[in-house]
């Protein structure tokens, strides 16, 4: 067995500030915007302004007179070679799913989508052109509100997202724990609820989101080469170039994906785009490099969504608060097409609404729907954190209902630390955890009893602004996945991951992983882990990746994989290096291998003070001149690695917030959290991910909500109307960690990628209600703005569940006609 | 995005500025500080083929004191604005305001006249203005001439000045120890304001012996909330003083509906906000 012995300095654990950044905030970038090549030509999509219409006519005569246009294509032209762009998780056998051209053919299905295509010598001028084409549209009736989308047949009229489908509904998703031999029956649990104990029923809604990366979407593709080498802004480049050769036909061999500098995706760049195959196929027909960069605009309107469910949650529990049941009934928007892993999204958090708690019963429905809207996909969370959420809100109800502390209720339903590792009733397996231990941290952390003093006291004189606290103890399964369980949900690969480490003959080493970062921080966290691992220098390893010609095998990133899967294949193959080097220094050292000990990067007989460094090692390797016989000239070593399970961080977060009961504003007032991510290895990028993670949760809760017009036209357009949250606008959160260490990789590693965004929304929407329960209060719909707050105090029926107004106010001219203009001319309702 | 193309010129005076204006009447749009005008363009929600910058004619930057006002001129800077001491001393209620106004990017940019020009009723320099009484000057082919606050504002995004005219400066009569108070309320800091509320009181003792109050975000321009200004008159500084005329605040405006709020919300914000900054101004 190899085992690495403490060094002095353990880079495992330590701060290091990421090697990445140096380079990354002085400007020596190399974003895909960035990258130039001689006679390259520039794209600009003409998109339908429209949510559902058939196009009647495309007149591209007046484009084609501009200057410097090379040609215009439209989907009519390529509409017998472009393709279908790829579902890689069809849910169900009988998953109904639309085509899915990359250029629209002879119908429009959501607003944003590429009609046209503009090929020029220059981006403005192709810019330019794109506003010649003139396009006659036949306005159809557009699927648009989810509920009634999920009701209209051809029968009763209502509006088809696709008409010839028949049926807007999707695909339906079913898991029950008594069929699945997991738990008993959910609906006997019900029944028997009603007569002796207590039954909440509850609706919930999540709103459809904007993923909102830093860096807007970019591909160039050259195709002078013997490879066809595509650039672009993507989360996986390795998924990319496998569907590329799937869809068109081209030669796997013959396509390069690279993956340069990536400015975050959270989700949004994990997705095979129409611009992408549109890129490609514009450089195939021209033999020419070619470029497409989206604007903001389009980036909004056109990337995919994420959320946008209707839940129905039903929970059973005994008068004493133990829980006997829970059953989900869901509805989600997909949008107007089955995306890469649209369907699959909801069916990710099928097993996480049980989340910590030992329901004895629990069963899963869905219902996947189609509309004329922006497709949605994975968002950070894909799935658990709108599980998260329901399962969060309905306990805070039923303690609130049961007029018990919400931190009990939740301590005498969930695993006790002792019991893991625990098989759920949704029949997964939970490594380790302890609850207990992450609650009693957060609590003292976050100065509960203080906080619910003051809470007592401001009731109690009816102030004018009144706290409330609201909690969420989540976990959540990520290192997606094991390959098994993927291909027992029809999921279209697999979750392994590779790695391979290259030890160079100077002593340096080059390290290869599929993982594909956008921002987290690989290169730095993998440094450290093979510097531990082999005894060598941090500043010595450098990690490649992203480019499919040199970090040639992987599944990328996205489902906080990247450490705990990607990771896992690092460690062992640095491991097989070392037992590659061991064979020979014993060899070299005149020793038998089982006198032959390595720590610190040397390999020493024992007992004795003989020995040699991993660099001699491999220096004698490449020279080769004393080899034993039979073994191979070389150290470098290759991983694949399979997880056997997922991997189940958990935390609890608690949040107060102040509400106005004058104006229903919301201010948070504190927030402090503590994560169980297992063995840490580096602190300053888990607190990175979380900080964010936990702001972008936040954001859902008070902020962001991507709104549709009565006509399909996404009002929130732009950051005037899709509301980020800045610095000014979040407090700093307190944050801390126990450790259980994961028990199904080496380091004891968990995932945190998405760890804060899971947990942050319910602990900010609780604590809101926890204000304002005493008004009558028993829900309010996110975004938690200060309208529907008010609303709720004053009238706690109807306006705090309100839709959104689908209407932006203009802030530039009134002739402009920015979507969803509200006419402030004559005040009141929208135009 | 990248605008449409357009002919750029940069006059050195308010005479070559005009005389470009008069030459290209409606094909021509005047930049300023371009916080507003460069977002347009680059939507392509309007392609002027002129762009015509006043950033070069010096005259008209700087705050200087005219003995009962100040004078801004138009192509000050808000962030000059916000730190100058002659508006703080004077005019109380636009140093406020401006401090609230965007971000401190946008304050280096954009400029004074420019954002009242614009005239966008969510934008936080009309209200003071009403409140202040002040007095926009304004040049043209024909000479200058100046129009009182009251009448300057026409419509949304429309102002009394003319197509063939600029505005050259802001005159603002002194407030000198009145009390202000701008109230913002917004979601996000960085956004328009919901409603804002600029309020400007003369105190004799504890008693409001006058009150101006400006409207932000509750018509189609910056309104006066003249109903609560005249039930201000001899009232205590106090809750109880100011209820009657916090809860009249809203008539006579039209506020709208969007996805911030709706009308019935944001008449109910402006009666508390309206209160609030009231009895902030009057120093209770």
């Amino acid at each position: 067995m190899t085992a690495v012995q403490d060094t002095p300095t353990a880079e495992i654990g330590k701060d290091r500030r990421r090697k990445e950044d140096q380079r990354l905030i002085t400007g020596r970038t190399r974003w895909t915007d960035n990258i130039t090549l001689p006679g390259m030509v520039h794209l600009a999509m003409v998109r339908s302004p429209f949510a559902h219409a058939t196009i009647t006519n495309i007149d591209t005569s007046a484009a084609l007179e501009a200057p410097n246009v090379i040609r215009v294509i439209t989907g009519a032209d390529v509409a017998d070679e472009q393709g279908s762009l790829p579902n890689a998780w069809p849910i169900t056998p009988d998953q109904v799913a639309p085509a899915h051209p990359p250029i629209a053919v002879d119908r429009v299905v959501f607003a944003g989508e590429i009609v046209a295509v503009i090929v020029a010598r220059s981006a403005a001028e192709a810019r330019d052109a794109a506003e010649l084409v003139d396009i006659d549209y036949d306005v159809l009736p557009a699927a648009l509100e989810l509920k009634a989308a999920a009701e209209a047949t051809p029968e009763n009229g209502g509006a088809l997202a696709h008409p010839e489908l028949g049926t807007n509904k999707s695909a339906f998703w079913k898991f029950d724990s008594a069929e699945a031999g997991t738990g008993g029956n959910v609906d006997e649990a019900i029944a028997k609820a009603r007569t002796d104990g207590i039954v909440l029923e509850r609706e919930y809604r999540q709103q459809r989101l904007i993923p909102a990366f830093m860096e807007p979407r970019s591909t160039v593709v050259d195709p002078t080469g013997e490879q066809i080498t595509m650039w672009s802004a993507t989360q996986i480049p390795h998924i990319l170039k496998f569907l590329l050769a799937a869809v068109t036909g081209v030669s796997e061999a013959k396509i390069r994906v690279i993956a340069p500098d990536v400015g975050g995706g959270f989700g949004g760049k994990l997705q095979t785009t129409p611009e992408e195959f549109i890129t490609f196929l514009v450089a195939r027909k021209l033999g020419k490099p070619v470029k497409y960069t989206e604007t903001r605009s389009e980036s909004l309107m056109a990337g995919h969504h994420g959320r946008d469910q209707w839940q129905k949650l039903t929970l059973s529990a005994e008068k004493d608060g133990t829980v006997t049941g829970l059953k989900v009934e869901l509805l989600a928007d997909l949008g107007s097409h089955v995306a890469l892993i649209g369907g699959g999204v909801p069916v990710l958090g099928a097993f996480m609404f049980n989340a910590i708690y030992k329901f004895p019963a629990y069963q899963f429905n869905c219902q996947t729907v189609l509309t004329n809207k922006t497709w949605t996909d994975a968002y950070r969370g894909a799935g658990r954190p709108e599980a998260t959420f329901g399962i969060e809100r309905i306990m805070d109800d039923l303690a609130a209902e049961l007029g018990v502390d919400p931190f009990e209720l939740r301590e005498k339903n969930w695993i006790k630390a002792e019991e893991f590792p625990f098989t759920t009733v949704a029949g997964l397996e939970y490594d380790s955890g302890n609850y207990e231990a992450a609650t009693a941290n957060a609590k003292a952390l976050f100065g509960y009893d203080e906080l619910r003093a003051e809470q007592a006291r401001r009731r109690e004189s009816g102030d004018k602004v009144q706290l409330g606290i609201g909690i969420s103890t989540f976990t959540e399964m990520c290192g997606l996945a094991p390959s098994r369980v993927l291909g027992s949900l029809d999921y279209g690969a697999g979750g392994w991951e590779h790695a391979s480490v290259r030890m160079l003959p100077t002593g340096k080493v080059e390290v290869l992983t599929g993982a594909t970062a956008h921002g987290q921080g690989h290169a730095t966290a993998f440094s450290q882990i093979v510097a531990d691992r082999l005894g060598v220098a941090f500043e010595d390893i450098e990690v490649l990746h992203g480019d499919t010609a040199i970090a040639h095998k992987g599944m990328d990133t996205y489902g906080s994989r990247s450490l705990v899967v990607g990771g896992e294949a690092v460690v062992k193959a640095a491991d097989k290096v070392i037992e590659k080097a061991k064979v020979i220094a014993a060899h070299l050292l005149e020793a038998s291998e089982d006198d032959v000990e390595f720590s610190g990067g040397r390999f020493t007989v024992k007992g004795t003070d003989q020995g040699l460094a991993m660099a001699e090692i491999a220096l004698a390797t490449f020279a080769a001149h004393n080899l034993p016989d039979g073994v191979e000239p070389s150290l470098d070593s290759d991983v694949t690695f399979d997880p056997v399970n997922f991997n189940y961080p958990h935390g609890t977060h608690l949040c107060a917030m102040e509400v106005d009961t004058e104006t229903g504003q919301v201010t948070m007032r504190k927030y402090a959290a503590c994560d169980d991510i297992g063995n840490i290895i580096n602190p300053l990028i888990v607190e990175g991910q979380l900080h964010g993670g936990i702001v972008q949760g936040i954001a859902q809760a008070l902020w962001e909500e991507a709104v549709y017009d009565d006509s399909g036209t996404l009002v929130t357009g732009s950051f005037v109307d899709y509301l980020l949250p800045t610095a000014a606008d979040t407090i700093s959160f307190d944050l801390d960690h126990t450790t259980t260490p994961a028990t199904t990789n080496t380091l004891g590693t968990k995932g945190v990628g998405e760890a804060g965004t899971i947990a942050s929304t319910p602990a900010v929407v609780n604590a809101v209600l926890d204000a304002i329960r005493q008004f009558g209060v028993q829900d309010i719909r996110m975004p938690c703005t200060p309208e529907r707050v008010w609303k709720a105090i004053n009238d706690a029926r109807g306006g705090a569940h309100a839709e959104t107004v689908a209407a932006a106010a203009p802030h530039f001219d009134a002739s402009t006609g920015m979507e969803g203009t509200t006419d402030r001319t004559s005040g009141g309702n929208p135009a | 995005m990248i605008p449409a193309q357009f002919d750029y010129l940069a006059p050195t005076t308010v005479e070559e500025a005009l005389a470009a204006l008069g030459e290209h009447g409606d094909e021509a749009k005047i930049l300023a500080g371009g916080q507003s005008l460069l977002p347009v363009l680059r939507m392509r929600l309007n392609a002027p083929e002129v762009v015509i910058d006043l950033g070069k004619i010096d005259s008209l930057r700087g705050i200087r004191d005219d003995g009962d006002a100040i004078v801004i001129g138009a192509m000050t800077p808000h962030s000059v604005v916000e730190h100058d001491p002659l508006v703080e001393e004077h005019a109380g209620l636009i140093h406020l305001a401006v401090e609230h106004l965007a971000d401190v990017q946008i304050r280096h940019r954009g400029t004074f006249g420019g954002a009242l020009a614009h005239a966008d009723p969510a934008g936080d320099l009309g209200a003071p203005a009403l409140a202040l009484g002040a007095q926009f000057v304004i040049q043209g082919p024909g000479g200058t001439r100046t129009v009182e606050a009251d009448d300057f504002f026409v419509d949304l995004f429309e102002t009394a000045i003319g197509e063939d005219e600029i505005l050259t400066a802001v005159r603002v009569p002194k407030h000198t120890g009145w009390g202000s108070c701008y109230e913002k309320f917004v979601r996000v800091a960085h956004q328009w304001s919901i409603v804002a509320v600029a309020a400007t009181v003369r105190m004799e003792g504890d008693t409001i012996a006058e009150a101006r109050i400006g409207l932000t975000n509750m018509g189609s321009t910056a309104l006066r909330a003249r109903a609560s200004e005249a039930a201000l008159v001899g009232q205590p500084a106090t809750e109880e003083g100011v209820a009657a005329a916090a809860a009249v605040a809203a008539e006579g405006t039209n506020p709208p509906s969007d996805l911030n709020g709706e009308s019935a919300y944001r008449a109910h914000l402006a009666t508390v906000l309206v209160r609030r900054a009231v009895l902030n101004a009057a120093g209770a």
